[in-house]
C-alpha cells in the first residue's frame, strides 16, 4: 500500500469520531444556550407565581354602624377628639354583631383577628371623606387580616395554609365565604399606601416616590455632567497623559463594586458634608457618581459616531469649535446620549447595595414629598421585606419585583425603541 | 435665604444679565452698521454679562455651603460656659448635637441648663448672620459682575474666546469628577482603614482566622472576642466566586460560541436579547431568588439524598450569581469571537478541519486574550457583588471550602457592620472600610489588567 492510500484510510477511521465530537460540541452549545434561557424563564415565572396573589386582596364585607357613642365624637372636626376616638371599636362590634355566639376572650380575639389591625382608622378615614355616614349604618367591604389572606388564597387554589389559623377561624371563614360575604378585590393598598409592618397594609407607594425622587436628582446631575465629560474627552482633549489618566479612571470607575460607591458617599457626603442620612439628595449623589461613568462612556460612542465631514463643513464655514460642537455635533450625537441615559438610570433604579450603607434602609411609612424626606427606594423595599418573616410578605416582595422589572423593561425598550428610531446612518 | 432660593434668584439674575448685555451690543452695534461691526455675535456678549453675574456668585455660594456649618460649630463650642465644656470627641459631639437640635427648634427648650440654651441661641444668631451675609455678599457680587461685564461691552471687546474659553473649562471639571471620585473612594477608604489598622495591627486583619467583630463592650462580657481576622472572609468570597464561574463560564462561553458560530439569524435574534434580560435584572431580585426559591430547592434535594445542605449554602449564592454573570462572559466572548478574522476560519476549514475544531483549534486560541480579559472582568464582579451574597449568603464566618456549607463574604460583612446607626470610630465600624480598601484594590487590579489584555487583543486585529 502506498504512503497516500495509508492517509486516506486514517483519515477515514478517525472520520467518524471527528464527525462525533462535532455533533456533541454542538449540543454543548445549545445546552449552554437552553440553561441561560432556562434561567430566564425560571426566575420568571418563580416570580410571578408567586407575586401575582398579592394584587388582590381580602375582604370581608360587614355591617358597620358609625355609632356616635361608641366612637366617643360629636365633631368630626375637632382633632383632639378624632385622635382619642375609640376607631377600633368599630370593626370589632360590627364582627360581634355578624357573630353573636362568639363568647369567651380568646375566641374574641380570634375573631377580631378576622380583621387588618388598621380597619378601625380605614373606617375613620371614609367617615372623615363622607361626613354624613356618621350615625348610619352601612354594608362595606373591609381589609382582611394577612394570615386570612394568606389562607383565603391558599383555600381557594385548592391547597389550604391553616398553619397560623385556628379552627375556628377556618369555620368562620367558610361561613363567611358561603353567605358571599368575603371575597378577593383588587388591591389597591399595593399601590396607595407607604411600608408597614402589617403585610395587608404594606404598599409601595412610598417606595416609589423615593425612587422617582432619587432618579430625578441623579438624571438631573448625572446626564449634564456625563454629557460635558464625554464632549471634553471625544472634542477637547489633548493628547497626554492627563487625557488617558481620565480615561483610565472612568474605565475603571465603570468596573468598580456598588458598595465601593456606598462607602464613599457614607465616608464623604454623610460624615465630612453632613448630608443628612436616608434621604434622596444623598441617595442621588451617589447613584449620580455610580452611572456617570456608564453615561460618559455610552455619549462618547454617540459622539464618535458623528461623522467627521459634519465637523468639517462647520469649520470650513467658519463656525469656532464651541459652535461646531453645540450647535452640530451635540444635536447629532444625543439620540445616542439619551439612550445611554435611560440604560444609565435602569441601572441606578436597580441598585441597592451603596443605598444601603447610606441609611436608605431605613422603615419609613410616610410617602416621601421633597428631596429631603426620608426615603427608601423599591429594590431597598424589595430587600426589606424578603428579610420579614411574615409568609404574606412574600407574595408582596415578589409583586414589588414585579413592579421594578416592569419600570426596567418599560425603560430598556424604550431605550432600543429610541436607538431605532432616532438613529441615523451616515 | 436659603441657598436653594439664592440659587434661584442668581439664575434669574444670570438670564436678566444676558439680555442686558446682548441689548447693550445691539445698541453699540446700531449706529455702527449692523452687528457685522461687532467682534462676536451680540448673544456671544450677553452670555459674557451672565457668566461674570452669575459664575462668582454661584462659586461663593458652593464654598459657603461646605464651610458655613464647621466654622459655625466650632465657634459656637469655643465660646460656651466652663460648666459644660467638652472633654473628648464623643462629648464633643453630643454637645453639638444637642445644641444644633435646640437651635433648629427640633428638641424643647424646657429643663436644660442655661448655658446649654445660651449656645443654642448663640448658634441661632450665628446661623441667621450667616444667611444675611450669604445673602448679601451673593447679591453684591453678582450686581457688581453684571456692571463690570456690562461695561466692558463694545466694539472691538472679543466676547466669543471669553466665553468658550470657560465653557471648555466647565467640560474640563465636568470630566475630572471621575477622576475626584476616584480619588473621594481611595482617600475615604484609605483613610478610615488607617485609623483602624492603628487599634488592630494590619497582619492580624490579613492572617488572622477568627472573625467576630462584636466588640466588648464591658469587660467580662462574654462572646464578644471583637477578634479581626479576615481570611474566613476571604476564603468565603472565592468559595462563592468560584462556584459563580464555574457555572458561568463554561454556560456563558459555549453560548457566545454556539450563537457566534452555529446559530441561524433566526435563533441568534431570539436568543441573544433573551440572554440579555439576565444581565438587566437587578441583583436584589436574583437575591430573593437565590434565598426563598434556590436555596430551600437545594436543601430539600440534598435531604432527599441524604446530604446535609445549609440553607445559606454557599451553592445557592454562587449559583445564582453564575446565572447572573453567564450574559456577562457571553456578550464579551461573543464580540473577541466575532472579531477573529473571517480568513483563518477559512483557511482551517480549507485544510479539512471540522467546524468544531477550528473553533477549538483557531478561533478559541485566537480569541484567548479577550477571554481571559472578559472572565477577569466577571471575576472582579463576582467578588464585588453584595446583594446576591447579603440575602443568601450566611453571616457567620466558617472557614470551609465545603460549598454546602455556610459561608460569609467580605461584602455581607461591610453591609452587615454598616447598616443601621453605628458610631463612626468604632473598630467595628472602621473594619468594614478595611474591608472596603481589600476589595477595592482586589477589583482594581483585576480591571486595570483585564482592561489592558482586552484592549492590547483589540488592536492585534484591527
Amino acid at each position: 500500500m502506498s504512503k497516500q492510500t495509508e492517509n486516506l484510510i486514517k483519515i477515514q477511521h478517525s472520520l467518524k469520531r471527528r464527525n462525533r465530537s462535532e455533533a456533541r460540541f454542538r449540543w454543548y452549545g445549545r445546552l449552554a444556550v437552553f440553561i441561560g434561557l432556562a434561567a430566564v424563564a425560571t426566575l420568571f415565572f418563580d416570580i410571578i407565581g408567586k407575586g401575582h396573589g398579592a394584587f388582590k386582596a381580602t375582604y370581608i364585607k360587614l355591617e358597620v354602624h358609625y355609632d356616635q357613642a361608641l366612637i366617643d365624637i360629636d365633631n368630626l372636626t375637632d382633632t383632639e377628639q378624632m385622635i382619642a376616638g375609640n376607631w377600633q371599636a368599630l370593626p370589632k362590634v360590627a364582627l360581634r354583631e355578624k357573630f353573636p355566639n362568639v363568647s369567651g376572650r380568646s375566641d374574641k380575639r380570634r375573631l377580631n383577628n378576622l380583621l387588618s389591625s388598621g380597619a378601625g382608622f380605614d373606617l375613620k378615614d371614609r367617615l372623615v371623606a363622607n361626613p354624613h355616614l356618621l350615625g348610619r349604618k352601612e354594608s362595606i367591604w373591609i381589609l382582611a387580616d394577612d394570615d386570612i389572606d394568606t389562607y383565603f388564597k391558599s383555600w381557594l387554589a385548592g391547597d389550604a395554609y391553616a398553619a397560623r389559623l385556628s379552627s375556628k377561624q377556618v369555620q368562620w371563614i367558610e361561613g363567611l365565604h358561603q353567605q358571599g360575604l368575603i371575597e378577593l378585590q383588587f388591591n389597591i393598598n399595593l399601590f396607595t399606601r407607604g411600608d408597614s409592618r402589617e403585610p395587608e397594609q404594606a404598599g409601595i407607594r412610598g417606595a416609589v416616590m423615593g425612587s422617582l425622587l432619587t432618579l430625578v436628582l441623579t438624571l438631573m446631575l448625572s446626564f449634564p455632567i456625563g454629557v460635558a465629560a464625554a464632549i471634553y474627552l471625544e472634542e477637547f482633549a489633548p493628547k497626554n497623559k492627563w487625557t488617558d489618566f481620565i480615561e483610565v479612571n472612568i474605565n475603571n470607575l465603570a468596573a468598580v463594586p456598588s458598595i465601593i460607591f456606598g462607602l464613599l458617599g457614607l465616608a464623604i457626603f454623610i460624615n465630612f458634608f453632613h448630608v443628612p442620612r436616608s434621604v434622596p439628595i444623598v441617595g442621588g449623589l451617589v447613584l449620580t457618581l455610580m452611572t456617570l461613568p456608564t453615561i460618559i462612556i455610552t455619549s462618547r460612542a454617540a459622539i464618535k459616531s458623528v461623522p467627521p465631514s459634519i465637523r468639517e463643513a462647520a469649520l470650513g464655514m467658519g463656525a469656532s469649535k464651541v459652535q461646531m460642537v453645540l450647535h452640530h455635533v451635540l444635536p447629532l450625537a444625543l439620540p445616542g446620549m439619551l439612550t445611554g441615559a435611560i440604560i444609565g438610570m435602569a441601572q441606578a433604579l436597580g441598585e441597592t447595595a451603596p443605598l444601603l450603607m447610606i441609611g436608605m434602609v431605613a422603615f419609613i411609612v410616610d410617602i416621601p414629598g421633597s428631596f429631603t424626606d426620608p426615603a427608601t427606594v423599591l429594590p431597598v423595599q424589595i430587600f426589606l421585606w424578603a428579610d420579614s418573616p411574615e409568609r404574606a410578605f412574600i407574595e408582596k416582595t415578589s409583586a414589588a419585583i414585579m413592579v421594578l422589572l416592569t419600570f426596567l423593561i418599560i425603560m430598556n425598550t424604550s431605550a432600543v425603541w429610541l436607538r431605532k428610531r432616532l438613529e441615523r446612518r451616515w | 435665604m436659603q441657598a436653594t432660593n439664592i440659587l434661584i434668584l442668581l439664575i434669574g439674575f444670570g438670564t436678566v444679565a444676558f439680555y442686558l448685555g446682548r441689548g447693550r451690543s445691539l445698541a453699540i452695534a446700531g449706529p455702527l452698521g449692523g452687528i457685522r461691526k461687532l467682534h462676536s455675535l451680540p448673544s456671544y456678549y450677553g452670555m459674557h454679562v451672565a457668566l461674570w453675574c452669575a459664575l462668582p456668585s454661584v462659586a461663593i455660594l458652593g464654598l459657603w455651603m461646605i464651610f458655613d456649618d464647621p466654622i459655625i460649630n466650632s465657634l459656637v463650642i469655643g465660646s460656651v460656659a466652663a460648666d459644660i465644656i467638652p472633654i473628648d470627641t464623643a462629648s464633643y459631639n453630643l454637645l453639638l448635637n444637642k445644641v444644633s437640635n435646640l437651635a433648629d427648634g427640633i428638641l424643647p427648650r424646657t429643663g436644660l441648663s442655661d448655658s446649654l440654651l445660651d449656645a443654642a441661641d448663640h448658634m441661632q444668631s450665628l446661623q441667621l448672620i450667616s444667611q444675611w451675609a450669604l445673602t448679601a455678599l451673593s447679591f453684591v457680587l453678582s450686581t457688581m459682575g453684571l456692571f463690570w461685564g456690562w461695561s466692558k461691552i463694545s466694539a472691538e471687546f472679543r466676547a466669543r474666546p471669553v466665553v468658550e474659553r470657560v465653557i471648555q473649562n466647565l467640560l474640563l471639571a465636568s470630566a475630572c469628577v471621575a477622576i475626584f471620585t476616584t480619588l473621594g473612594i481611595v482617600l475615604s477608604v484609605l483613610f478610615e482603614s488607617i485609623q483602624f489598622f492603628r487599634s488592630v495591627p494590619i497582619y492580624d486583619f490579613v492572617f488572622g482566622l477568627d472573625w467576630s467583630p462584636q466588640t466588648a463592650i464591658r469587660e467580662d462580657q462574654v462572646g464578644s472576642s471583637g477578634s479581626f481576622g479576615a481570611v474566613p472572609l476571604f476564603v468565603g468570597t472565592l468559595l462563592v466566586s468560584a462556584v459563580a464561574m464555574v457555572i458561568a463560564v463554561p454556560v456563558g462561553l459555549m453560548s457566545a460560541i454556539y450563537l457566534a458560530e452555529y446559530a441561524s439569524k433566526n435563533v441568534r435574534n431570539f436568543a441573544k436579547p433573551a440572554l440579555e434580560v439576565l444581565a438587566g435584572i437587578p441583583t436584589v431580585v436574583y437575591g430573593f431568588f437565590a434565598a426563598l426559591t434556590v436555596a430551600p430547592f437545594l436543601r430539600d434535594l440534598g435531604n432527599s439524598f441524604g446530604v446535609s445542605v445549609s440553607s445559606e449554602s454557599a451553592l445557592a449564592a454562587g449559583g445564582v450569581m453564575g446565572i447572573m454573570i453567564i450574559p456577562f462572559i457571553s456578550s464579551l466572548a461573543d464580540d473577541v469571537i466575532t472579531a477573529v478574522p473571517q480568513s483563518m476560519r477559512d483557511g482551517s476549514l480549507a485544510m479539512g478541519a471540522t467546524q468544531s475544531e477550528t473553533i477549538r483549534r483557531v478561533v478559541i486560541p485566537a480569541a484567548l486574550p479577550g477571554i481571559v480579559g472578559g472572565i477577569m472582568l466577571a471575576v472582579s464582579r463576582a467578588i464585588g457583588e453584595t446583594m446576591i451574597v447579603v440575602m443568601a449568603a450566611g453571616m457567620a464566618a466558617n472557614l470551609t471550602a465545603n460549598p454546602l456549607d455556610s459561608v460569609t463574604t467580605v461584602t455581607v460583612q461591610i453591609v452587615t457592620l454598616l447598616t443601621g446607626d453605628q458610631e463612626f470610630d468604632s473598630p467595628k465600624t472602621l473594619a468594614a472600610f478595611a474591608l472596603g480598601l481589600m476589595l477595592f484594590m482586589v477589583t482594581l487590579m483585576l480591571n486595570i489588567f483585564a482592561l489592558h489584555i482586552v484592549k492590547k487583543y483589540r488592536e492585534q486585529y484591527e
